[in-house]
C-alpha cells in the first residue's frame, strides 16, 4: 500500500435525512495537486469538512499519511498537518494580518517534568543532592518565567509574521485591518496562516470564485510553489479550465458519490463534464431571437461614488432596449456593483440622468423603482449577502417585495399567494428543496440564486439587472438561469447581465458594454467581436468609446428629448467591428 | 478652600459610587468580549451580595465575604454557561432569567432572615474593616489625601481588576483568542482555539468580578442592613456601561466615575449648589429625577456617535449574543 498524504475510506456523512456523503473513497498522493471537481451540492465542501474537523463523519476511516486518524475537532485537524482555505474566510475583521495569524499560535511545551527528570536520571549520587534541589528550583523558576513572557503578546509577533509573510511569497502587510483589506489579500493571509501553522496538507476550497484572472495567475503560481516545497494540495473547483492547468489528478464527485479520479494530463474537458454532470450536456448557451425594440432604460453622464468616495462610475452613457441583453464585462470592482445599486435606488448618484421609458427614476425610492417594473438582483461575492432573508421560508422570500398588498387596510400577509408563488417558482426553476417552507438558508447556493432570480422574473419587470446571477454555479444550475433571462428577453424585457465569464457574456448577450476603471471603453455586438477585443477593452488598452462620436451610447429613438442634443444612433457593431 | 472641598467631597462620593458599576462593567465586558450577552447582572450581583454578605457577617472577615461572593456568582456565571453554550439556549432571555431569579432569590433569603430574626448584622470590625480607611499617612495630605488615598479597599481593588482584565485582553494571548472568540468563533475553531472552553472560563470569573460589585452594595451602600432592593438597578447601569466604555476595561474605570459621579450627585447636589451659591445656586432646583436619568442619556448618545461614525473597532463584538453551533453551514 503506497503512502497517501490523505486517505478516506467508505466515508458517510449525514444531516438528518439528506446523506451529504455516501460511502466516499479518496486518496491524495504525497505532492500533487489534486483537483476536486463536481457540482453544486455534490458533496466536496462536506466531504473536506471532515477533513478540516468541522464535521464529523458517520461512517468511514480516514487515513493520514498511512495511519489511521479520527478527527473530533479543527485542532486536531491542525495537529495532523491539514488545513484549510474555507470558501467563506475564517478571519476576525478588527485583528490585525498577524494577529489572526497568532491566535492559533500555540506556545511550544515547555517540558518541565522531563526536564526534571532528566536532572534526577543524570545526579543519582548522594553528593550532589542539595545540588540537584538548586537545578531544580532553578528550572521551576525558568519554566514560570518561560509561561509569563509567552503569555504576552510581544510587539516582535509582528515581524515574525512578516518575515513568514514574506518567505512564502506573499505580499501583505502585517499591521493592515482584515476589514481594510482586499478579497485576493484576505485569501492570501488564510493561506499564510495554515502554512504558518505547519499544514503538510492544504485545502481550498473554490478559492478562484472571487479572484480576477490575475489573481488567479498569482494564486496558481504560489500552489505550484507549494507543491515544489512537498506540499500536498487539494482544490475544490468547478472551473474545468482551471482543473485542466493546475491540477495531477482529477477527483470527481456528484450528488454525494465518488465517482472517479482521472489523471489530468489524460482527460479531456468533455469527459470531466460527462463525469460530473453524468449526461452528455450541450456545451453551447442559445442566443435566442427577439423583436428588439425601442429604449426602455437610458443611462446619460452618469457618475457615481463607491463607499470611500472615489469615483466608482465616470460620465457613463449606455441605454438597454427592450428584448435585448446587454452583457457588462469588466475586471473585478470596476464600478459594475455601484452602477446596479444605483439603477435600484440604492445608492445616491453624483450627477446624470437615469431614465425608464423617458421618466427619470432618479431620487425615486426603491420600492417606487420597483413599481415600475425594474428588478435588480445582484448575487455579491460570497452569495449570501443581498436579497433574500436567509432565515425565512421560500414562500415568504418570495413575497418580500410585495408584502403590502394591494390593499393599504389590510395589514395581513397573504401567505395563500405566497405560497402558490413559490410553488410555482420551485416547480419552474427545479429548485431542490424539501418544501417552500424550508429556510432560504438551508438551501445549496444554486437553489439560493434560482430562488431570488424566480421571485425577481415572477414580479414580471420590464427591465431586469442581475449582476453575476451565476456566480458559483454549476453547469446546469447555469444554463437554468440562461434559460429564464432568455424567456425573458423574448417576453420583451430588457436585460442588463453583469457577468464574469467572457464566453457565458459572448453567447448569451446581443451586445457587450466593457467598463474599464468606471468608464465606458465600449459597446460591441457579441456576435461581432471577440474574446481578445474584450480582454483589451476590460483592461484599458482599447477605447472605442472615444474614437467615434460625441453621442457614444445615446440611442438614435431617444425617449429623452433634449433639443439642445443631435442624437444619432450609435449602434456600435458595424463601425466598430474589427477588422 | 470650602468650595474646593466640597469638589472633593462629591468627586470622593463619585468613586465610592462608581466602584460596584466598575465591578459590574468589568465582568460583563469578559463576558462580553468572549461572545456572550450576559443581562443578569444585576442578579448575579445580588446572589454575591446576599451570599458574600452572609459568610462575610457570620465569619466577621471581609476576605471570606469577597471570597463566596466571588464563588457564589461565579456559580451564575457557570450556570448561565451552562445554558448558553452547553445547551445553547437563547442569551437575552437566559440572562433576563438570571436577574429574575438572582433578585429573586436574595430577596427570599434576606428575607426569610429578616422575618425570623436571624439576619446577621456586620460587627463593628467588619464595618471598620470596609469603612474609608484609606492609605495610612498618604491619606493625611491636604486635598490630594482626600482625593486619592482615602478610600475603602473595594475602591483600590475594582480599579487593580479592571487594569487586569485591561491587560489580559489586549496584552495576553489568551486575551487574543478570547477576542477572536467574542468575534468570529467560526474563525477562532478552525485555528484549534476552544470556543466552549473560552466562554465557559470568561463567563465564569465575569459573574465572579459582579459578585464583588453586589458585595460592595450589600456592605458599603447599604451599610448592611437589609433592604429587598439591594443592588437598586446597579446592574443595569452596569450593562449600559459596557457600551458608554465601548467594551475596554480601562475606559470602563472613567466611565464608572463618571457615572459614579451621575448616582453621587443625586444626594450631593446640594453640597456643590451651597458652596458656590452664586454660580451653582441654580442645581438645586434640578430634580433628583434628572441625575438618575442621565447615565441612560449619556449611554444612548454614546451608541448615537458610535453608529454614525461606522466605527468597525470599540463597537459590540460582532458574535456577542450569538451562540456558536460548528456544524451550522
Amino acid at each position: 500500500m503506497s503512502n497517501y498524504a490523505i486517505e478516506l475510506r467508505n466515508i458517510t456523512k449525514t444531516f438528518g435525512s439528506v446523506v451529504a456523503n455516501k460511502n466516499v473513497n479518496l486518496t491524495l498522493e504525497q505532492g500533487e495537486i489534486l483537483s476536486l471537481l463536481g457540482e453544486n451540492g455534490s458533496g466536496k465542501t462536506t466531504l473536506m469538512n471532515m477533513l478540516s474537523g468541522i464535521y464529523k463523519p458517520n461512517a468511514g476511516q480516514i487515513f493520514v499519511n498511512g495511519q489511521e486518524v479520527v478527527i473530533q475537532s479543527p485542532e486536531d485537524s491542525k495537529k495532523l498537518g491539514i488545513g484549510m482555505v474555507h470558501q467563506h474566510f475564517k478571519l476576525v475583521d478588527i485583528f490585525s494580518c498577524a494577529d489572526n495569524i497568532w491566535m492559533g499560535v500555540d506556545t511550544p511545551t515547555y517540558n518541565l517534568k522531563e526536564k526534571l527528570h532528566n536532572i534526577e536520571l543524570e545526579d543519582n549520587t548522594f553528593k550532589s543532592k542539595f545540588n540537584r534541589f538548586g537545578k531544580q528550583l532553578g528550572l521551576v523558576f525558568k519554566a514560570m518565567g518561560y509561561h509569563i513572557a509567552n503569555a504576552f503578546l510581544a510587539p516582535s509577533r509582528n515581524k515574525k509574521i512578516k518575515s513568514i509573510i514574506e518567505k512564502f511569497g506573499f505580499d501583505i502587510d502585517p499591521n493592515k485591518k482584515v476589514y481594510e483589506m482586499s478579497v485576493s489579500e484576505k485569501q492570501s493571509l488564510e493561506i499564510v496562516k495554515v502554512l504558518y501553522y505547519g499544514a503538510k496538507t492544504i485545502i481550498l476550497d473554490e478559492p478562484t470564485a472571487v479572484l480576477t484572472l490575475q489573481e488567479i495567475q498569482k494564486l496558481f503560481a504560489i500552489l505550484k510553489k507549494m507543491k515544489e516545497n512537498g506540499h500536498s494540495i487539494i482544490i475544490i473547483t468547478h472551473k474545468l479550465n482551471e482543473v485542466k492547468e493546475i491540477s495531477d489528478r482529477v477527483a470527481i464527485m456528484r450528488k454525494g458519490e465518488y465517482i472517479d479520479t482521472v489523471d489530468t494530463k489524460s482527460t479531456s474537458i468533455q469527459q470531466l463534464t460527462d463525469l460530473m454532470v453524468g449526461k452528455k450536456i450541450n456545451l453551447q448557451i442559445n442566443r435566442v431571437q427577439s423583436d428588439i425594440a425601442g429604449p426602455l432604460l437610458e443611462i446619460r453622464d452618469l457618475s457615481i461614488k463607491n463607499d470611500e468616495g472615489a469615483v466608482a462610475i465616470d460620465n457613463v452613457n449606455f441605454y438597454i432596449r427592450s428584448g435585448e441583453i446587454l452583457g457588462v464585462a469588466g475586471i473585478a470592482g470596476c464600478g459594475q456593483k455601484e452602477l446596479c445599486e444605483a439603477i435600484a435606488g440604492l445608492r445616491h448618484i453624483e450627477s446624470g440622468m437615469i431614465n425608464h421609458k423617458g421618466e427619470s427614476i432618479v431620487g425615486l425610492s426603491p420600492k417606487a423603482i420597483i413599481a415600475k417594473g425594474i428588478s435588480m438582483s445582484f448575487i455579491p461575492e460570497d452569495r449570501l449577502g443581498m436579497g433574500l432573508a436567509p432565515s425565512l421560508s421560500i414562500a415568504d422570500n418570495v413575497i418580500l417585495k410585495d408584502y403590502m398588498g394591494d390593499k393599504w387596510y389590510n395589514p395581513f400577509v397573504n401567505r395563500k399567494i405566497a405560497r402558490e408563488r413559490a410553488t410555482r417558482i420551485v416547480k419552474e426553476l427545479e429548485v431542490v428543496t424539501p418544501s417552500i417552507d424550508t429556510p432560504v438558508r438551508r438551501l445549496s447556493g444554486g437553489n439560493v440564486q434560482k430562488v431570488l432570480l424566480g421571485r425577481e422574473i415572477d414580479g414580471d419587470p420590464n427591465v431586469i439587472v442581475t449582476a453575476y446571477p451565476v456566480r458559483g454555479l454549476d453547469i446546469n444550475s447555469s444554463y437554468a438561469i440562461y434559460d429564464i433571462l432568455n424567456k425573458e428577453k423574448q417576453k420583451g424585457t430588457g436585460i442588463l447581465f453583469v457577468g464574469e465569464d467572457l464566453d457565458v457574456l459572448l453567447a448569451l448577450c446581443d451586445k457587450i458594454m466593457v467598463l474599464c476603471h468606471g468608464k465606458v471603453m465600449g459597446v460591441v455586438h457579441a456576435e461581432k467581436t471577440t474574446k481578445e477585443e474584450l480582454g483589451l477593452m476590460m483592461t484599458g488598452s482599447l477605447d472605442l468609446s472615444e474614437s467615434k462620436h460625441k453621442n457614444y451610447g445615446i440611442a438614435a429613438d431617444s425617449n429623452i428629448v433634449d433639443p439642445t442634443e443631435q442624437v444619432t444612433d450609435s449602434v456600435e457593431g458595424g463601425e466598430n467591428d474589427p477588422q | 478652600m470650602e468650595g474646593l472641598m466640597a469638589i472633593v467631597t462629591v468627586l470622593a462620593s463619585a468613586l465610592r459610587f462608581g466602584a460596584p458599576l466598575l465591578f459590574g462593567t468589568t465582568g460583563e465586558i469578559l463576558t462580553e468580549k468572549s461572545g456572550s450577552l450576559n443581562l443578569g447582572v444585576e442578579g448575579t450581583m445580588a446572589i454575591g451580595a446576599i451570599g458574600g454578605f452572609i459568610a462575610g457577617a457570620t465569619s466577621n472577615s471581609l476576605f471570606v465575604g469577597m471570597l463566596v461572593a466571588f464563588l457564589c456568582s461565579s456559580l451564575c456565571g457557570l450556570l448561565f454557561s451552562f445554558l448558553t453554550v452547553t445547551l445553547k439556549a437563547n442569551q437575552n432571555v437566559t440572562g433576563l432569567a438570571m436577574t429574575i431569579f438572582g433578585v429573586g432569590l436574595c430577596q427570599l433569603i434576606g428575607q426569610t432572615l429578616k422575618t425570623k430574626g436571624k439576619f446577621p448584622a456586620m460587627s463593628e470590625e467588619l464595618t471598620h474593616a470596609v469603612a474609608s480607611n484609606g492609605i495610612p499617612g498618604l491619606r493625611n495630605i491636604p486635598v490630594l489625601g482626600e482625593l486619592l488615598f482615602n478610600y475603602n479597599i473595594f475602591v483600590y481593588i475594582s480599579i487593580i481588576v479592571a487594569i487586569i482584565a485591561w491587560v489580559f485582553m489586549f496584552k495576553t494571548k489568551a486575551g487574543l483568542r478570547m477576542r477572536a472568540v467574542g468575534e468570529n468563533p467560526g474563525a477562532a475553531d478552525s485555528v484549534g482555539i476552544n470556543v466552549d472552553r473560552t466562554r465557559y472560563i470568561n463567563n465564569t470569573i465575569g459573574s465572579g468580578i459582579m459578585g464583588l460589585g453586589g458585595l460592595y452594595m450589600a456592605m458599603i451602600i447599604n451599610i448592611g442592613t437589609w433592604n429587598d432592593n439591594w443592588i437598586g438597578g446597579y446592574g443595569w447601569i452596569a450593562v449600559a456601561l459596557v457600551i458608554f466604555a465601548s467594551w475596554s476595561p480601562a475606559r470602563a474605570i472613567g466611565g464608572s466615575f463618571l457615572f459614579g459621579l451621575l448616582i453621587a450627585l443625586q444626594s450631593q447636589v446640594s453640597i456643590l449648589a451651597n458652596a458656590f451659591p452664586t454660580a451653582l445656586g441654580w442645581l438645586n432646583k434640578i430634580p433628583v429625577e434628572f441625575y438618575k436619568m442621565l447615565p441612560f442619556v449619556i449611554t444612548a448618545l454614546v451608541i448615537i456617535i458610535n453608529s454614525i461614525g461606522k466605527k468597525k473597532e470599540g463597537v459590540q463584538p460582532t458574535a456577542c449574543g450569538v451562540n456558536y453551533y460548528r456544524e451550522e453551514r
